[in-house]
């Protein structure tokens, strides 16, 4: 599992690479807030290279999306396979993000 | 004629862990390759028992038995082409299963961080249950059809 960050225009993209669970959202989420700590305030997580997610990393992105609005940015996601975006939907965490079918449509208007 | 018997490390997983996070992911790939032997369905594969485990395990290790890495989390796994039945055990005094169950799509409860895991298994899962046996059990039930 690792985590690799890139840069589009004033997006961060963020992208998943194997499993988002409780031995490692840590690193995602201090990933994220170094990025805001240079400044960034528009976060792209893509998950298209993501195993499987569970609660713990569920709620990294809960508290990843509330700070970044109280700091006036945003964050999103890209790339929930199916079983994913069932997660997401059990959860009713698919109403919470803006949730992209590519990475591509997701930068279109962010 | 090839007699029609799974063998045993197909079957079964019988395992003691340390009370860290770090052994989940290993333990999940056990477990799910079993079911794949045994014809799951791709989503269970994929979603379903990895998630409900990891659960199991991280509410074993970080609540039952503390984080504390002297403690250890006995997991059992018995798989065959009707059902998985997971047994996670650890050293904790157990836990009230209904009433620790929320409901995290509540709108006061959706931008909590935590209150998903006990709700995910119980979704995810056909059976769970909670006893004490010797220790904190777990036991998780999934049909394969």
């Amino acid at each position: 599992m690792s985590f690799s960050v890139t840069t589009r225009g004033d997006v961060c993209i963020v992208e998943v690479e194997g499993q988002l669970i409780v031995g490692n959202r840590q690193e995602l989420k201090q990933k994220i807030l170094d990025e805001l700590d240079k400044g960034t305030r528009k976060v792209l997580v893509d998950f298209a290279r993501t195993g499987y997610i569970d609660s713990s990393g569920l709620g990294v992105l809960v508290s990843l999306a509330k700070k970044m609005r109280e700091m006036g940015g945003d964050l999103r996601l890209a790339n929930l396979n199916d079983d994913l975006q069932t997660l997401f939907e059990l959860t009713k965490l698919d109403t919470l993000f803006q949730i992209s079918e590519t990475r591509e449509r997701a930068l279109e208007n962010f | 004629m090839t007699p029609r018997v799974t063998p045993a490390e197909q079957r079964q997983l019988d395992v003691r862990i340390p009370s860290d996070v770090q052994y989940i992911e290993a333990i999940v790939e056990q477990v799910v390759l079993r079911c794949a032997a045994h014809s799951y369905p791709r989503r269970h594969l994929a979603l379903n028992v990895p998630v409900a485990l990891t659960e199991a395990l991280s509410n074993a290790i970080l609540r039952g038995n503390h984080d504390d890495a002297a403690r250890s989390v006995h997991v059992r796994a018995d798989v065959d082409s009707s059902r998985l039945v997971l047994e996670v055990r650890d050293e904790g005094t157990g836990f009230d299963l209904e009433a620790c169950t929320e409901d995290p799509t509540t709108p006061e409860n959706l931008l909590r961080e935590d209150g998903r895991g006990l709700f995910l298994m119980r979704r995810l899962m056909d059976h769970v249950e909670r006893f004490s046996d010797g220790g904190n059990v777990v036991r998780l039930i999934l049909h394969r059809a």
